[in-house]
């Protein structure tokens, strides 16, 4: 079936006329009609759309891009013209928000031929790391439907684990795309800070924010994100940087490459699956002829903290918005505007939104700005100096992205301050604007996925992807697919 | 470690735009300590010489020229997504004065 081709297979396919771009779109369909249902992983069907385009596409018979008639899903959060955007919110979701344009991305992928068929759920608005702030409910791991897919890109990365697309897009502000990259078993890659645009892409956290694709392969990642990387005069904060050609670069020679092993990623309590299944993979990247160094980033144990002040501050910015004019949720009876702005937000914002607006306002507020937002940002400082430290005498690091494999839905609940700490390994590469990638590198005993993180350089995607791609190359990880 | 009343909290609650129930405040209060404390770590760390990092690659102020880009959506589709009234092209809300 078409539903299980990576972009690369995909495209051979389309290119020699075995496929039509039509039949690719409706097996990606059929897939979804069949296991959605077990999973919740897609909120929104844009099938009839698709197809229509799809046909287009098979007419004008060009298949010069390798992305041109391949499907898609987005989550829940990049704005499509037309089509309900929602965030998985009440507030957005009760009058179905329609953007009137398309973000940046969503247009670049059209514009080489990509066919975007849907939207993924996710946490409301991206807050949380199992997708189980859903207004549409928690999506299931395709491994082990009792356990959550991760978050918050938890749709997308559940879709592709279970082949309803050929890729999907996500967002990082904390983790978003590489924990469950990870919990999924996919591969899935947080760029540099500004290396893509996020116009368009409903923000939570304006200096953390990245968006990024989560995918089958490692070439397949490098093909999506050079087709979505580069200046966008409508986000101030994307690069001048040149976009490296990824794809058209990857040899999986990674011999005299330098690589680095944090010491503070693997404590004595660490997961001892997880540890066996991260040093079996530095055994691989040593006999593919690179150098492991043991280094130390000693601010690590700062950044879940640090997160958590800087995320929030700038959530409650950003959750401004939503006040019931210009989109969303309505309330008929207020008795006048403030009144009207409570009831709003009061019906349409789930508790994580709440919590993180209401800490956010308190970090920010007259007395508390300098001990709380001001102070994490010094402490931003250091961390991002402990990995230009470690990049003088290392290439790349690698650790594992989360400190065990998918747990049980509904683990954390009441509990936010341990939700946080899912994210322990992944905000220190926030901090520090550099880019990350997670690919497949093992499994538990029963058979839930764990991931590998490689981080690099601040714009430095081109030698992750390349690690990436010879770790993958040597493995057969990312060729097991989950049974459902 | 922070400890927020829940006077404390009804404040927030009222500076967010957020109206809490009793039972709501009573649940909050422990949460957003339990929060607090946690980011309280940051407290440790001798900050007395580092500079802020708002941003992390350091871009700054990225100009453009002051223009009207003429391919964003109309007016007409940006009204038409307010759930309010529109009356004259404008979106009609509740008064502020009561």
């Amino acid at each position: 079936m078409g539903n299980t081709l990576t972009i690369v297979e995909a495209h051979a396919k389309l290119k020699a006329k075995e496929i039509t771009s039509e039949q690719l779109v409706q097996s990606c369909i059929d897939r979804i009609e069949s296991v959605d249902g077990k999973l919740n992983a897609v909120v929104y069907k844009n099938f009839e759309r698709a197809l229509e385009q799809a046909k287009k596409i098979d007419a004008a018979g060009k298949f010069d891009h390798p992305l041109t008639g391949i499907p898609f899903l987005t989550k829940d959060v990049y704005c499509e013209k037309g089509i309900p955007t929602t965030a998985c919110s009440n507030v957005l979701r009760s009058k179905d928000y329609a953007p009137p344009f398309d973000c940046t991305t969503i247009q670049r992928l059209h514009a080489v031929g990509a066919i975007s068929i849907g939207k993924t759920n996710t946490d409301e608005f991206t807050q949380g790391a199992s997708t189980e702030t859903s207004c549409y409910g928690v999506t299931k791991n395709p491994w082990d439907t009792s356990c959550v897919a991760g978050g918050s890109s938890g749709g997308s990365a559940a879709a592709v684990a279970a082949d309803e697309c050929i890729f999907a897009l996500g967002t990082d502000t904390g983790g978003s795309i590489r924990q469950p990259a990870a919990f999924c078993g996919c591969t899935g890659i947080r760029p540099t800070y500004g290396r893509t645009s996020r116009y368009g892409v409903m923000s939570m956290a304006s200096s953390l924010d990245t968006i990024g694709p989560l995918c089958k392969s490692i070439e397949d990642m490098a093909i999506v994100l050079e087709a979505i990387s580069g200046k966008d005069p409508l986000d101030a904060t994307t690069g001048d940087t040149e976009v490296p050609q990824y794809a058209g670069t990857l040899n999986g020679d990674i011999k005299g490459m330098k690589l680095g092993l944090p010491k503070e990623y693997f404590s004595d309590g660490m997961n001892e699956e997880m540890k066996t299944a991260v040093m079996d993979a530095v055994e691989v990247l040593k006999n593919l002829g690179a150098e492991i160094i043991d280094i130390s980033l000693p601010h690590t144990e700062y950044a879940t903290p640090c997160y958590y002040v800087i995320c929030p501050s700038e959530v409650s910015s950003n959750m401004a918005r939503y006040d019931g004019i210009r989109f969303g949720h309505t309330v008929s009876g207020a008795d006048d505007l403030v009144d009207y702005y409570h009831k709003t937000r009061t019906e349409g914002f789930g508790d994580e939104v709440k919590r993180r607006i209401m800490i956010g306002t308190y970090a920010l507020s007259a007395g508390y700005y300098d001990a709380y937002y001001r102070q994490a940002l010094k402490v931003r400082t250091l961390i991002k100096k402990d990995f230009e430290d470690a990049y003088q005498s290392v290439d790349a690091i690698i650790a594992p992205v989360t400190p065990s494999a998918a747990f049980t839905i509904g683990t954390h609940e009441g509990d936010p301050v341990a939700m946080y700490l899912e994210d322990v390994f992944l905000d220190p590469q926030v901090m520090a604007g550099i880019p990350a990638l997670s690919v497949p590198c093992g499994e538990t005993k029963e058979g839930l996925p764990l991931g590998l993180q490689i981080m690099g350089k601040q714009w430095g995607e081109s030698e992750i992807l390349n690690i990436a791609h010879a770790y993958e190359q040597a493995t057969d990880w990312n060729e097991k697919k989950p049974n459902l | 470690m922070a400890t927020l009343s829940n006077d404390d909290v009804r404040h927030i609650g009222k500076l967010c735009r957020l109206n809490l129930s009793d039972e709501e405040v009573k649940r909050l209060g422990p949460e957003l300590s339990s929060i607090l404390s946690f980011v309280d770590k940051l407290q440790e760390v001798d900050t007395s010489s580092v500079e802020p990092t708002p941003q992390p690659t350091g871009i700054t102020n990225g100009f453009r020229e002051d223009e009207v880009v003429a391919d964003g959506p109309t007016r007409e589709e940006l009204l038409a997504t307010s759930p309010l009234p529109i009356v004259d092209n404008q979106i009609q809300t509740p008064s502020a004065h009561g």
